[in-house]
């Protein structure tokens, strides 16, 4: 191992976290053996030649994120982080269930609601949601999916053990820089591939377009798809850009669409387009200003009447932000197990709900010991770790706790999983986390292989959060078999002699025979 | 103008164009190359150099050798570098009726070729430079000199390597046994949104070779191509004739694009090679045509040319 890991060991031992890279006594784990030794050939002078040309092509790109109304590059760290073939096929059956157990609770909240009669959650949990709407009750979407797109949020416990974060099945974000981090990786650390059999990302774009068609509304023959997006200010701007050209269809903001009829159009040079499917990328309460804000300027009003009467697929869905509410979460194991009748795969961190008065006094107890979040926030927003909090922190915490305690759970402080990150000339562990996407079909739950693995830069920081001074990593899946991989195609014999000649006959070249 | 002069033109314009198509070719095919086996990589280098149109010059030839040979070595056209020295070399002779812009642009980019590292990852950053002062010499040509018979002369060369270009772009998609994806053919041609864009959902593998085939409004396809030349062919020698062409590049290069766009192919991507074997002798077949109408000396331009 070069110089660059001289303290890696000394470093690691400072948190009980679980390195992704290193087993006991600093020997590479297997899925890692390849990267390990293209690292142990770099010198700081080549690592940071990398790093910077890595940084410029993201920066020269427009692989940026907004913070505070600047562009910044995400950053990029060269060591990837790197999932065996075996863990893998487990989480991906674990996020496709999940999936699977949230799509069904979804339908059943805005329908039946049966899983409240069966006593599985209480009715006031739903009702009580920030993101139950009323406004999409009683319908099913056209098309018949919800959660077309959901990004799981997953973290490995100092066990080893992979566990559910958080559900993200409103809007989640990020999967343009999977697609952006491996070109970069492929350019900035070739080695490393070398004879590694690493899954492809880059069939996504291809997989959502295919999925987003095939969720239209049944009249539409070859339906139009859109991606929907608040504007260029949005920090996640670059990614609807990428996702659109990608999938080679429109990128439209809300005054380009118009809604006539019951069904939604948008505005072009030959007049206006029917639209089938919109990708949406704004929030539920800016789409309609007659359903939800009515100062929304970013929205097409007309728009959930149009999904209502069938006429237009809206994905994700209106109103599935009541499943990934943190204090659904804590419910989702009973979920899966009373809609699918299976098991979960991949378990939750432990959950204490704060309306119960007996957990909600063991929380005030043990305030600064624990983490707390909002229910309804997203992106690490006004969640408090309590042993890095202050006393006034704390205090002003528990006041808002016990004045809305439906609006926050608790959880145990939990060291996420370490993987060398480069830090000031060396490489030092850093917690990560993963989120894996999931696109689904309708017919299917299929996970891209890979996923967005966020890392803190900060030493000892466990918030990831790209707006939190985050960064991230190229997240590899190994093939277990060969099939996995695109096909290397049959070798054709190099000059393989067109079978029937199509072009007439070149003169020049019966006189002057090839060389 | 003096014959010299027009050849000087005519080969800055392919010369330059073909360290751009080899810039795109090798910087994609490297990501690929990157995660071949050992044994395969080698294979793979030259059956690419062969799509080049060079022999490996070793029996051990591997991806070292196959970024000196289409990167760096400045002794063969073949290579960027190469490509960019012989451009250099005839801008020098000609300078007088180049504008100063384009000259310094050559002249900067020369000096300029020393200072990359000469590794996999440098090579990419070059491939990217290489792009971008290639694209600033066009702009300079397009925009600083007037649009009379030399500048045709430069457009004339420019088109028919590209259309050569294009040819091996899609070659190394079917000749090389860990062929391309489609999505890094067209990233290859720079044409992978503009494709997309055009075709939405339905996009495949033919429909791609389609595209850098036979498309009528993106700049790089063969047939756009194919008829830029053939513009520029006609404006160096507007005499309409009732009845054929005096000139053979004229000829050639209209039989190539007609054929092409008139064709209905059964199955594009089995007939490919012989398309891109076909037009990549047209090409060189027009060179020589032109070079014997205009250039008069009878130097070999075959491939190499006039290298410095």
């Amino acid at each position: 191992m070069s110089d660059l890991f001289a303290d890696y060991a000394r470093d690691a031992t400072r948190s009980p976290a679980f390195d992704e890279m290193f087993g006991p006594g600093q020997v590479p784990r297997g899925e890692y053996a390849q990267v390990a030794a293209a690292l142990g050939e770099l010198t700081l002078a080549d690592v940071t030649a990398r790093a910077d040309s890595m940084a410029r092509t993201f920066l020269d790109r427009g692989v940026t994120f907004d913070f505070a109304g600047e562009e910044r590059p995400f950053p990029l760290d060269l060591v990837p982080r790197i999932i065996s073939g075996a863990d893998w096929q487990v989480l991906e059956r674990g996020v496709a269930q999940r999936v699977r157990a949230l799509e069904a609770f979804l339908d059943d909240v805005y329908d039946r609601m049966s899983a409240v009669s069966d006593g599985v959650v209480p009715r006031s949990l739903i009702t009580s949601s920030d993101h139950f709407h009323r406004e999409v009750s009683g319908f099913d979407p056209a098309g018949g999916v919800r959660i077309h797109i959901s990004g799981i949020d997953l973290v490995r416990d100092e066990a080893g053990t992979f566990r559910v974060l958080e559900d993200n099945v409103r809007v989640p974000s990020g999967v343009s820089y999977v697609l952006e981090n491996r070109r970069a990786m492929a350019k900035g650390l070739p080695e490393a591939f070398g004879q590694q059999a690493v899954r492809p990302v880059e069939e996504y774009p291809r997989r959502l377009l295919t999925a987003l068609r095939k969720t239209a509304p049944s009249g539409a023959e070859d339906p139009t798809v859109v991606v929907l997006t608040p504007g260029v200010y949005n920090s996640a701007y670059f990614e609807h850009t990428l996702l659109a050209g990608l999938m080679g269809v429109e990128l439209v903001e809300g005054r380009d669409l118009i809604c006539r009829a019951n069904r939604v159009y948008m505005r072009t040079t030959a007049g206006e387009q029917r639209v089938d499917v919109i990708y949406k990328r704004i929030d539920d309460d800016f789409l309609d200003p007659q359903q939800f804000r009515s100062d929304s300027v970013l929205g097409c009003p007309g728009i959930v009447n149009a999904a209502r009467a069938g006429n237009v697929t809206i994905a994700n869905a209106i109103g599935n932000g009541v499943a990934d509410d943190k204090l659904v979460y804590s419910y989702v194991p009973d979920l899966i197990r009373y809609y699918l009748g299976e098991e979960p795969i991949v378990p939750n961190v432990d959950t204490y709900r704060l309306e119960d008065r007996q957990a909600r006094e063991e929380v005030m107890d043990r305030l600064d010991e624990l983490v707390v979040k909002p229910v309804a926030g997203s992106g690490g927003k006004g969640l408090v770790i309590g042993p890095a909090a202050s006393k006034t922190e704390l205090e002003e915490l528990r006041a808002r706790i016990l004045q809305d305690p439906r609006g926050w759970i608790a959880q145990p402080v939990l060291q996420l999983s370490t993987v060398p990150t480069m830090s000031r000339g060396q490489f030092s562990p850093r917690h990560v986390d993963l989120r894996p996407f999931a696109i689904n079909d309708g017919d299917d739950v299929w996970v891209l292989p890979g996923g967005l693995t966020r890392v803190a830069l900060k030493e000892g920081s466990l918030i990831v959060n790209s707006s939190q001074g985050g960064g991230s990593k190229d997240t590899w899946v190994l093939a277990e078999d060969p099939a996995q991989l695109p096909a290397a195609q049959p070798v054709p014999a190099a000059v393989a002699a067109p079978q029937a000649a199509v072009w007439p006959v070149d003169p020049e070249q019966l006189q002057e025979p090839e060389q | 103008m003096l014959s010299r002069i027009a050849e000087s033109l005519f080969w800055i314009g392919r010369y330059v164009e073909r360290a751009d198509g080899t810039a795109r070719i090798l910087d994609v095919n490297l990501e690929r190359l990157n995660q071949l086996p050992t044994a395969e990589q080698i294979l793979v280098s030259r059956q690419l150099l062969g799509v080049m149109g060079a022999v490996p010059d070793s029996p051990d030839f591997g991806l070292g050798d196959l970024l000196n040979k289409l990167a760096f070595d400045r002794s063969s056209a073949t290579s960027i570098a190469g490509a960019l020295g012989a451009a250099r070399e005839n801008a020098r002779r000609a300078r007088e009726t180049v504008s100063s812009s384009l000259w310094e642009g050559l002249n900067t980019t020369w000096y300029g070729l020393n200072q990359h590292r000469k590794d996999v990852v440098g090579t990419y950053r070059f491939c990217h430079w290489v792009l971008e002062r290639t694209a600033m010499i066009k702009g300079f040509a397009d925009t600083t000199m007037s649009h009379d018979e030399s500048w045709q002369f430069l457009a004339l060369g420019r088109s028919l390597e590209r259309a050569d270009m294009t040819a091996r772009m899609l070659s190394t998609h079917g000749a090389l046994s860990a062929g391309l994806s489609w999505v890094n053919m067209l990233r290859c041609a720079g044409a992978y949104e503009a494709f997309l864009r055009t075709r939405r959902g339905a996009a495949g593998e033919e429909q791609a070779a389609e595209f850098l085939l036979l498309d009528r409004l993106f700049p790089r396809s063969i047939v756009y191509a194919l008829s830029d030349a053939e513009k520029a062919l006609e404006r160096l020698d507007p005499s309409h004739r009732r009845i054929g062409f005096i000139n053979d590049a004229r000829r050639i290069v209209g039989q190539a694009r007609s054929f092409l766009e008139f064709h209905q192919p059964g199955d594009l991507l089995s007939e490919l090679p012989e398309h891109m074997d076909r037009v990549q002798k047209s090409c060189a077949q027009a060179s020589d045509a032109v070079t014997r109408s205009y250039f008069a000396q009878p130097i070999d331009l075959s491939w190499v040319g006039e290298v410095s």
